[in-house]
């Protein structure tokens, strides 16, 4: 009832209510508006990114040319991490608040992370070959990376299997919650245990190790890769909020006015 | 500038092969999951077309 009268109440003119946007049928516009932008942003940034990554950064005087490698695997690594957590962070609010948009956002996060997961594992493979003379070992960092790749798979499978989707959101939020944990010591791994795996190339309490050309293309694609995600995950929590909104008074008048 | 020619940039110092294996799939799977998320969508508009065509031949029919 209260949540109701929040949602209802008109935007002030001083301050945002950020309660408005709780609401899936209000947070369906906004995320429609976004994501134009998000998704140009993200070509400007790929563009940007590969044209420093493959044209200003100069050659690695130990790596040859196999360091260009690079580019995409740490910040599809990042995202993998960053995404889980912001799941794993979407699962706590929908089990603690029972907010159904939140659950729908960690849906939505899950097959994105899992793909930048598979990316940093695919490209990571790429280039131990290489380097280390190895597509594979089973050390702590890959071991880890590879566990946050079962983790999202388990997350959409569990998901799947469970037909009532209040339901399937509670369950999918406890696995998501407990396998935070995987998430520190894939970062730490490095430092914790002896591994093949370099140590950071970049870390907020140290000076970056790698030349500052090569630190911008690097960013750059982060940055890319950011967008993309925002973008790719806005678009699939509208067809979430679509599939499971379906019948519902909003959604009958939008489509009324022949928005979509 | 880094390469001397189409031929060198395609060879990256002869790691050609895990350089652009990198890239490849990473695009290949971006553009899937983009094709993917537009086929999905488009599946759920038409399914609500359907069942607004369905209720609202219903409605007119109760009306009239």
């Amino acid at each position: 009832m209260r949540r109701a009268r929040i949602v209802a109440k008109p935007m002030s003119s001083t301050a945002i209510n950020w309660f408005k946007y709780s609401a899936p049928a209000t947070f369906y516009g906004l995320a429609g508006k976004l994501i134009p932008w998000f998704a140009t942003g993200s070509i400007v940034l790929f563009a940007a990114g590969l044209y420093v990554g493959f044209f200003l950064a100069p050659t690695d005087f130990q790596q040859g040319e196999s360091y260009r490698i690079i580019f995409i695997h740490v910040p599809a690594a990042w995202m993998s991490m960053f995404l889980y957590l912001l799941l794993a962070g979407y699962a706590a609010l929908a089990l603690i608040f029972n907010a159904r948009l939140s659950a729908m956002m960690a849906r939505a996060i899950a097959p994105t992370g899992a793909l930048f997961t598979f990316i940093a594992l695919w490209t990571g493979a790429l280039w131990g070959r290489p380097t280390w003379g190895t597509y594979w070992v089973w050390d702590a960092r890959l071991t880890s990376e590879l566990i946050l790749l079962f983790l999202y798979v388990g997350f959409i499978a569990l998901q799947a299997s469970i037909e009532d989707a209040r339901r399937a959101d509670r369950a999918g939020a406890v696995l998501a919650i407990v396998g935070a944990i995987n998430v520190p010591i894939i970062y730490f791994s490095v430092q914790w245990w002896n591994t093949l795996h370099q140590g950071a190339s970049v870390s907020l309490t140290r000076a970056p190790t790698m030349a500052a050309v090569m630190l911008q293309g690097m960013l750059l694609m982060v940055f890319a890769c950011w967008f993309y995600a925002i973008a790719v995950i806005l678009t699939r929590v509208r067809a979430i909020i679509l599939e499971r909104e379906r019948g519902t008074a909003w959604l009958a008048e939008r489509l009324d006015r022949g928005q979509a | 500038m880094n390469w001397g020619s189409l031929e060198g940039f395609l060879q990256m110092g002869g790691y050609g092969l895990y350089v652009w294996g990198s890239y490849a799939v990473t695009a290949v799977l971006l553009v899937i999951e983009v094709i993917w998320l537009q086929a999905r969508r488009r599946t759920i508009m038409q399914r609500l077309g359907l069942i607004r065509q369905i209720s609202g031949r219903n409605a007119n029919e109760t009306s009239a």
